[in-house]
């Protein structure tokens, strides 16, 4: 018999056309995402070279990164955002490549628009010049991150060469609490094994809390998956998968589905195969989580202390200048910390659920004068959704208000920019140094942890207003 | 893209001990609106490298003339965060052809490859080594061997081996790139597109 295969080998290994002596294997690319920021000199190379799109029709495009979020029907203001959108179209045209520019029905983030048309699939290899690529990885993909050279190899090749990573589980076991979300696992997660902890390597989810899990929750940690330093994440598929796709838009009808069903069936890991690392956490311990730091493995229950610097693996000098950009001290409680933003958006949560989760708090309740909340949806679709289950109107009566799709305060590249030295609670999912702004201090958190604080103004257990 | 090959680099070194230097620190979001590739070594680690009336940091390291050189020495986990190949073209460039640190971001160290730019993962001790020797006195020298594959502390001698992958380290030392090498491989590709159910 066979060596025993993980999900991802099984994957993996179906993409490669090639091993190249001591050296990486040439991977085959079924579905290529791109967007305004990282293609333009993609194109540019390929122009350059002279070559042609191999394969136009496993190419999508998307306007997302930074576009404005309030009057998306107006010319977008900015110079140089209105060159890179003209760009993407043009290049698109030019390449007879689909294009969702601003206003197009099917807009949003990429990574909420690939899996919502259906787009995304089990089986599949994906990327996109963005990292959190990893987020299609929750069906039973393997998607991630390229950097500018590799569009460009996509697009003339639809192939990359690319070593394959180390395997490792990570196992999360038992039943959520009250209030904990997808988004708690995750930063619970990076913050036991820092933010580089799974560099090298790429993650397989396992054990009942995945199993359990909503495709969007699912999309939230494989999302947050190279916050640990993976290169992505994936999640085995399964019923609640297929039937999240079956009849999408892009997704494959009737007998070509049913054709595609006992393949998916196999995309799970042998009886025996084993990982280069097995982690497995306890559901039961993880609380509700924030971020004190500036980067996402400085996390922490969020009516816990900040930890002393001795008690972290980088506890030294880069701990406490991070403390400081923070204007943070150790041993300081999280709880009543005062904000000044909200952000609920980004392809991390962007989704309907998380708009649900977000409304559940604040309905009946008003926003805080204190605060100023950006509610961005991650797609048009979303979008719709919201207004369609009455969302919008609670959220409208707690004197929110809802702004146009796109990647907005989550790299804040358009107007939605945080002001130095003010603190921010983000659904996001980088909390950088300048990441939301120039001297912008990012909190991180789950829909319900960012809304118990745009309510109250200041850091809250939610599970206090639940 | 084309770049320059890579053998044997002799240079000065710029230390930057930080840990965890992220992308967005290298070059924030909103210089990223380019639709070419040129010109972004000039805001290369920008907001640790300018106030914000764009006057310069005094207490910066490339603010500092004392520092020159073709090699970045940072700490560890180096060009961790975002996939934008943008800051490794900040690196390149402001005029740097290697970066070495204890340990590097994956994402990172493939876009640098990637461009021409040579990632060179030292250990913790030998890292250390070096910022000391910097310190002590900057003007002193590191060879980068590529076909050895060695980087050496010239004043003392101090050597240690790193690891490349065989493939890239042809391309890099021929200056070619992938692309060149997928385009050879056309034919094989197309009929395997053929061979995917989607
Ligand atoms: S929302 Fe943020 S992480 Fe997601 S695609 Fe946009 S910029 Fe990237």
């Amino acid at each position: 018999m066979s060596t025993p295969k993980t999900l991802f080998d099984k994957v993996w290994d179906a993409h490669v056309i090639r091993h190249v002596d001591d050296g990486p294997d040439v991977f085959f690319i079924d579905r290529h995402f791109i967007h305004e920021v990282t293609s333009p000199v993609a194109f540019l190379g390929l122009e350059g070279r002279n070559a042609p799109v191999m394969f136009s029709e496993r190419t999508y495009a998307t306007a997302d990164h930074n576009t404005p979020t309030l009057n998306q029907h107006l010319p977008v203001a900015d110079p140089l955002s209105a060159n890179q959108l003209a760009a993407l179209q043009r290049n698109a045209t030019r390449y007879n490549i689909s294009h969702w520019g601003l206003g197009h029905q099917k807009n949003g983030i990429v990574h909420v628009v690939g899996p919502e048309n259906g787009i995304t699939l089990p089986g599949m290899t994906i990327v996109c010049g963005d990292s959190h690529t990893s987020t299609h990885g929750a069906f039973g993909a393997i998607a991630f991150g390229i950097g500018t050279s590799e569009v460009e190899m996509v697009l003339a090749t639809q192939c990359i060469m690319q070593p394959k990573p180390q395997k490792m589980r990570i196992s999360v076991n038992g039943t959520l609490g009250k209030g904990v979300l997808p988004k708690d696992v995750a930063l619970y997660i990076i913050s036991q094994i820092s933010a580089s902890g799974a560099t090298g390597y790429f993650v397989e989810y396992a054990g009942d809390v995945f199993r359990n899990m909503s495709m969007e929750g699912r999309m939230t940690v494989c999302n947050m998956s190279i916050e640990m330093g993976a290169r992505g994440g994936m999640v085995a598929p399964d019923q609640t998968a297929l039937n999240y796709l079956n009849g999408r838009d892009l997704a494959p009808k009737g007998e070509a589905w049913d054709k595609l069903v006992p393949y998916w069936e196999t995309l799970k890991p042998d009886e025996g195969a084993t990982f280069a690392r097995d982690l497995t956490f306890d559901a039961a311990t993880i609380e509700p989580q924030i971020t004190y730091g500036t980067n996402p493995g400085m996390g922490t229950g969020v009516t816990k202390q900040i930890p002393l610097g001795v008690s972290m693996k980088d506890g030294g000098a880069s701990y406490q200048k991070s403390l400081q950009y923070m204007g943070f001290a150790e041993n300081e409680t999280m709880i009543g910390k005062p904000i000044d933003f909200v952000f609920l958006g980004s392809c991390t949560n962007g989704r309907i659920e998380d708009f649900r989760a977000f409304a559940s708090i604040v309905k009946g309740r008003q926003k805080a004068d204190n605060v100023t909340a950006w509610l961005v949806p991650g797609s048009h679709i979303v979008e719709a959704q919201i207004k369609a289950e009455g969302i919008l109107d609670i959220l409208m009566e707690a004197g929110f208000e809802l702004r146009q799709p796109g990647c907005s305060a989550c790299l804040a590249m358009n107007d939605d920019k945080v002001p130095a030295g003010k603190y921010a609670v983000s659904t996001s999912n980088r909390n950088f140094e300048g990441r939301q702004g120039p001297g912008a201090r990012t909190l991180l958190a789950s829909p319900l942890v960012a809304a118990a604080a745009a309510v109250t103004g200041v850091v809250t257990d939610p599970r206090q207003l639940m | 893209m084309a770049y320059d090959k890579f053998t044997i680099l002799r240079s000065t070194a710029v230390p930057m001990p930080a840990e965890n230097v992220d992308t967005d620190q290298i070059i924030p979001a909103r210089f990223l609106k380019a639709t070419e590739r040129t010109g972004f070594g000039d805001n290369l680690f920008r907001d640790w490298r300018y106030n914000n009336d764009d006057s310069p940091k005094a207490d910066f390291v490339l603010n500092n003339p004392t520092y020159r050189g073709q090699i970045l020495v940072g700490g560890k986990n180096f060009g961790s965060g975002s996939s934008r190949e943008h800051a490794a073209w900040a690196i390149y460039d402001y005029g740097f052809r290697c970066v070495v640190s204890s340990f590097f971001a994956d994402i990172f160290k493939g876009n640098a490859l990637n461009i021409g730019i040579l990632p060179v993962q030292v250990s913790p001790e030998f890292l250390a080594r070096i910022f000391a020797a910097i310190e002590a006195d900057p003007t002193t020298e590191l060879e980068v061997n590529l076909p050895e594959q060695t980087i050496t502390l010239l004043a003392t001698g101090n050597s240690e081996l790193f690891a490349i992958n065989g493939y890239k380290k042809n391309n890099l030392i021929n200056g070619y790139d992938d692309i060149d090498y997928l385009l050879s491989m056309k034919h094989e590709i197309e009929e395997f597109a053929d061979t995917r159910p989607f």
